[in-house]
């Protein structure tokens, strides 16, 4: 018998957590904590893959991303493609889950639909916006040039590669959006509609702005925290259609930092990217709990 | 006429939402004549679909691809719930010393996403000669600190007198884990798997990077190398194969519609 049962039982179950715990934390140490010191330490190098000479650049490496013109641009594309992509679909997805929300009859047929994009294979996906966007024979051109437009050069013209993109990836992310704002919309106290109108919201949209905007904001802010962290990731419509071009004009951040690190094997400089890639996201989350925690809750 | 509105509106977004699903289906029955000769109708006057659908079949080893995709999903949720349920018990109902730096890397895990690690990965499998198996596109996802974030939220609201109770039973802690957790947080778990399954079966980054060679593609990267394959625009078999490859998780959803949705949207943390 111990001496003390209270400190024998804590042991027990220490032990038994390490058990349950291990190969977590194996696992962790292996797939996720290594490699990071792994990155962060080739980052500040200029070390390719198959040279084994390797130097020291220090912080140098980071300010040499600066004058780095691909870099420079994938930022601005990736950032154009977040602004296009993210407004779009957070306001189309909050539209159309007040609309599918109200309209009790299709609401199931709907929602299905709209959320059909988000279950289907987006490089398979991005395949069929090629043709639709094909310059002569995509049905977008035709029924274009039906309504007496000219047809749009979309995925091979410079100017207009990452709007054709930012309309795949809003087609994508609307249902998804839509689904997280009607799961946002079913957690609102109906009495609170009831309360509104007996201090005189008579109209939908008074309705909309005294109850359902400010009862959805933190459903909101996480809604536009996830759209833009996943617009920022945006890899496989480019890889698949345009592999940057043309022009560089669509080199997204995840590209780049896939070209520099797996095709032209620069490990170093791709690290480099990569940090500035996991900072921009830490940057965006802190960015959400600062606004939610700011923001006034209702609930 | 609110109503009416209402639904002239949904049904107009309703359409734009499926007019490349339609033009999918409806060009992979096409031929090729046929898809050059710039027509917007949906019917093909020529059915060409055994042609395309056998082009895609035949031009890539398809069926070896889909059945890659399963295992590599299978294996990966398998494994993700096996490694996640019992440390997400321990991290939500057990004292232990370790338990706040454990948590902490959780959280940390949180943030890094397998793009920002890939090159390390990568240089990893290719010194352990990983590269080109199915295993190198398992392994690295057989941690998922989501998973482990996503349970400990739902296990610690399971009452500890369940658990208590479970113990003066005499089961022991891994027992618990199985006969007691695992049955409270089948929502969870479920939801998860869906979510897993989706953004696995989706992924091109890793592959892409870990697989040259066709027969051990995933479907995202099976279908790269069919575009590649393919020369000129074979717009008829190349919708075959999106088709193809696009059906499985589709037909699950239809099936699944509520456990779908609510996979992906408790999980929409994960971005």
């Amino acid at each position: 018998m111990p001496a003390n049962p209270a400190a024998a039982a804590a042991r027990l179950e220490a032990r038994a957590a390490w058990w349950l715990t291990g190969p977590t934390a194996l696992l962790m140490l292996v797939l996720l904590v290594l490699p990071t010191l792994a990155v962060l330490a080739l980052s500040v190098t200029d070390a390719e893959l198959g040279v084994p000479a390797i130097n020291f650049l220090g912080f140098d490496a980071y300010t040499d991303l600066l004058t780095d013109r691909t870099f420079l641009g994938a930022l601005r594309n990736t950032a154009l493609y977040v602004a296009l992509v993210a407004p779009a679909s957070v306001l189309l997805g909050l539209g159309l889950a007040l609309l599918v929300e109200a309209e009790l009859g299709g609401r199931a047929f709907f929602r299905s639909v709209y959320f059909l994009p988000v279950v289907s294979l987006i490089v398979a996906m991005a395949s069929v916006w090629q043709y639709l966007m094909h310059p002569s024979i995509g049905p977008i051109n035709l029924v274009l040039r039906l309504l007496g437009a000219s047809g749009v050069n979309w995925l091979g013209s410079s100017d207009n590669v990452l709007f054709a993109l930012a309309v795949i990836g809003i087609w994508q992310a609307l249902g998804f959006n839509m689904v997280l704002f009607m799961a946002g919309l079913t957690t609102i106290d109906r009495t609170l509609y009831a309360a509104a109108e007996m201090d005189g919201a008579r109209s939908a949209w008074d309705r909309f702005r005294l109850v359902t905007w400010p009862m959805l904001g933190p459903t909101t802010v996480f809604v536009i925290t996830i759209s833009v962290i996943n617009a920022v990731k945006v890899f496989e419509t480019v890889a698949t259609l345009t592999q940057g071009g043309p022009a560089k004009a669509s080199e997204t951040l995840l590209w780049v930092i896939y070209q520099e690190g797996f095709v032209y094997l620069h490990v170093g400089t791709a690290s480099a990217m990569a940090v500035v890639f996991i900072a921009l996201l830490l940057f965006l989350l802190v960015l959400q709990t600062r606004v939610l925690d700011k923001q006034v809750h209702y609930g | 006429m609110t109503r009416l509105l209402r639904l002239l509106v949904l049904s107009l977004g309703a359409a734009v939402v499926l007019f490349p699903f339609l033009f999918m289906l409806s060009t992979s029955f096409k031929p090729q004549a046929e898809v050059f000769s710039a027509g917007l109708s949906l019917i093909p006057s020529h059915f060409a679909g055994w042609e395309n659908y056998a082009k895609a079949f035949t031009r890539i080893p398809m069926a070896r691809i889909l059945l890659n995709g399963v295992v590599v999903c299978l294996a990966i949720v398998g494994f993700q719930l096996v490694f996640a349920l019992p440390a997400a018990y321990a991290l939500a109902k057990l004292r232990f010393p370790g338990r706040d730096l454990l948590f902490g890397l959780v959280l940390l895990g949180l943030l890094v996403p397998i793009h920002a690690i890939s090159i390390p990965l990568y240089a990893a499998a290719r010194a352990l000669g990983l590269l080109n198996t199915l295993a190198v596109l398992i392994v690295p996802f057989t941690l998922s600190v989501f998973a482990i974030f996503l349970f400990r939220q739902f296990i610690k609201a399971i009452p500890d007198d369940l658990i208590l109770a479970a113990r003066s039973d005499g089961l022991s802690e891994a027992a618990i884990v199985w006969r007691i957790i695992l049955p409270n947080a089948w929502s969870a778990a479920s939801a998860f798997a869906i979510f897993s399954v989706v953004a696995h079966w989706n992924d091109l980054y890793w592959p892409l990077i870990a697989i040259s060679k066709t027969q051990l593609a995933t479907p995202p990267l099976g279908l790269l190398f069919f575009r590649a394959a393919e020369a000129g625009d074979d717009y008829g078999a190349l919708m075959a194969a999106t088709v193809i490859i696009t059906a499985p998780l589709i037909l699950f959803f239809l099936f699944a519609q509520r456990l779908f949705i609510e996979g992906m949207t408790m999980t929409g943390l994960k971005g």
